[in-house]
């Protein structure tokens, strides 16, 4: 079979396993529809929170940010997996003894106030539109790319399934095609990363591969410093940026991902706080055997690139250099006109362009894999992104059913509840889908946005919550606000107003926008505690509130009002 | 239950102290020093960036599984 045929094959089976999934697991009641009827197992909520984590970002980009980063692209590596400690240490456990559905839930409850409920809803919904919108474009390109449509019809196919699981079954259905999923994309991730590290250090363990010897016995990491040296790059394993920076980042990212509301309501899902606990466990084991493989692709992909284009004439580059080429994924412009590929590190005289995705998306191609490992990468790719949208669609529909209609409705009955989320949920499709075919300029700049933001927002405030008994109602407010005032400002200012500033002299203490959020993180750790300190502690009933969630004896299933 | 959340910050505290110092400190801040010490076709310190920490990550969580578990057992905070 061709190329073609066989990914319309493996994508479109996988599609009708997510819709089969989600017919089989309908929700029935708003306990379903947010939480999955807390009913769901330590090991399935672990292998749906990664398929959940996992987005477009990580699949098709992360190993080509770090191909083309080396060692200054560890900051996504630990960044993404370091922020599990944090969440299975001091949220999870927590979270899940309150026993309510939502973020803002906990925040309204926890701070006796629907002013602190409607500030976390709106950085809810801020945060999960922006990353829906990236995860949409990111279906419309792997149709684009493989199945040869246009972008935006693969951005509707793809709005239609997750319309079809996300609104009919809620977090149950969604819970149970994230399983799936996971298992698709880490099979795609993986088979080409095995065979590529067969070929180039003999070891099938991607893992071990990147520590292997290439075939002169020379460790491949030694030998591309050399080559990237040669070429007028970093060394692959020293990086470019300061170690403060990269300090900074990291803990952005790290705190960023726990306290992305679409990540934390997974532990809503499981029936006891031992469960939560354990399923965090889970999460990062799954999470980390893709990212654990990310540094190999990536140290695999950027030496076998060199390889077969550096100083080789162009007629004779292999088949995928040229199929990408169609693309425009890789662009080849003979300067000096000597008939080869010069890829060098001087903008002037570099003929060689290539955009990260390669590493992952030629995968197959570049280790000369059979047609159905192409087709299954494409099915990988688009179970990242749609896993991650649904997710995403699901904080949005609550954050509107569920903590502003209920909160400021209380009389609605269930049955409109329900009804009020599956709307919400369908009408967050559709803008999201918008967003995926036209897209604001800034979608990948806006990333660092949602780290950001949930780092300057809620991680302190939660954990405040949590862990002291004296943070109050103004204390979370004025925390809040001040840390998303400060972060949305400093981005806003390098990204969007003054990008032709956006370098480290111009940035405070070296801080990039990208790491500014542990800057925005601990100014609304500082505010918080002055102004709680300056106003009344919490009424005695948030204090017993505070002491009951702090053991786990008495979590009941997940509760309503 | 006071001495319950002692212990848990006591755990808490160690688990954290080591996930900042395989990450934050192995991966960033000596990474150079560690540079110098090969592990196979590694340098150290680019292995705790790329690929150590997020084993010692994974470990931390289980670690920390097991000795809350414990913790709820003998303060009989347990659910079942």
């Amino acid at each position: 079979m061709d190329l073609l045929t066989w990914t319309y094959l493996l994508v479109g089976l996988s599609f009708a396993l997510y819709i089969g999934i989600a017919i089989w697991t309908r929700a029935s009641s708003t306990q379903e529809f947010y939480v999955a009827g807390g009913g769901v197992s330590p090991l399935a909520n672990g292998l749906a929170t990664a398929a959940d984590w996992m987005s477009a970002a990580s699949f098709m980009s992360m190993a080509g940010i770090i191909s083309f980063s080396g060692y200054d692209g560890s900051v996504y590596l630990m960044g993404w997996t370091g922020g599990y400690v944090l969440l299975a240490l001091l949220l999870a456990p927590y979270l899940r003894k309150f026993g309510k559905f939502t973020v803002p839930d906990f925040v309204g409850d926890r701070y006796y106030s629907n002013k602190a409920r409607v500030v976390a809803v709106i950085c809810a919904l801020f945060i999960s539109f922006i990353y829906v919108a990236g995860q949409m474009r990111g279906v419309g390109i792997v149709f684009s790319r493989y199945l040869e449509l246009p972008i935006e019809w693969g951005v509707v196919i793809g709005m239609a399934i997750v319309f079809f699981y996300a609104v009919l079954g809620g977090m149950k259905g969604i819970t149970y095609t994230q399983v799936a999923q996971y298992c698709v994309l880490i099979f795609a991730y993986l088979v080409p990363a095995i065979f590529i590290s067969m070929q180039l250090t003999g070891n099938p363990i991607p893992q071990l591969g990147l520590g292997g010897n290439v075939a002169d016995g020379v460790p491949l990491l030694d030998k591309l410093d050399g080559i990237l040296a040669d070429l007028g790059f970093e060394e692959y394993t020293s990086g470019k940026k300061s170690a403060s920076d990269m300090f900074m980042i990291t803990l952005a990212l790290m705190v960023g991902t726990a306290g992305l509301p679409h990540v934390i309501v997974r532990f809503f899902t499981v029936p006891r706080v031992r469960d939560a606990r354990l399923s965090a466990g889970y999460a990062l084991v799954f999470i980390a055997i893709l990212y654990t493989a990310a540094p190999a692709v990536a140290a695999f992909g950027i030496y076998n690139t060199i390889q077969s284009t550096s100083e080789k004439p162009i007629d004779t580059l292999p088949a995928w250099v040229t199929n990408w080429q169609q693309t425009n994924l890789i662009g080849i412009e003979d300067k000096n006109g000597d008939g080869k590929v010069q890829y060098l590190a001087d903008p002037a005289t570099n003929e060689l362009r290539i955009d990260k995705d390669i590493m992952v998306l030629a995968s197959p191609e570049i280790a000369s894999l059979p047609n159905w490992v192409v087709g299954l990468v494409a099915a990988g790719a688009m179970a990242a992104a749609l896993s991650t949208a649904a997710g995403l669609l699901l904080v949005i529909s609550t954050s509107v059913s569920r903590d502003l209609f209920k909160t400021f409705r209380p009389e609605i009955s269930e049955k409109k509840e329900l009804r009020i989320a599956r709307i919400a949920a369908a009408g967050a499709v559709l803008l999201a889908g918008y967003f995926g075919i036209n897209p604001p300029g800034f979608v990948a700049e806006v990333v660092a946005f949602a780290f950001g933001l949930a780092a300057s927002s809620f991680f302190p405030v939660i954990l405040l919550g949590i862990f002291s008994t004296r943070i109050n109602r103004e204390g979370a407010i004025a925390g809040m606000l001040a840390g998303l005032v400060f972060t949305i400002s400093y981005i806003s200012y390098f990204k969007f107003i003054s990008p032709e500033l956006n370098t480290a002299d111009n940035w405070w203490w070296g801080i990039s926008p990208e790491g500014i959020g542990t800057l925005g993180m601990a100014l609304n750790f500082l505010v918080c505690f002055g102004v709680s300190y300056l106003t009344p502690p919490p009424p005695k009933n948030v204090q017993d509130l505070i002491q009951e969630i702090r053991i786990p004896k008495g979590a009941g299933k997940a509760y309503d009002h | 239950m006071e001495r319950y959340w002692k212990k848990n910050l006591q755990t808490l505290a160690l688990l954290l102290f080591i996930w900042f110092v395989v990450s934050f400190g192995f991966g960033i801040l000596w990474v150079e020093e560690l540079n110098t010490i090969r592990l196979g076709g590694f340098k150290l310190g680019f292995w705790f960036a790329q690929q150590g920490s997020i084993y010692s990550f994974v470990v931390l969580i289980f670690i920390y599984v097991i000795r809350m578990n414990a913790l709820d057992r003998e303060f009989k905070v347990n659910e079942d």
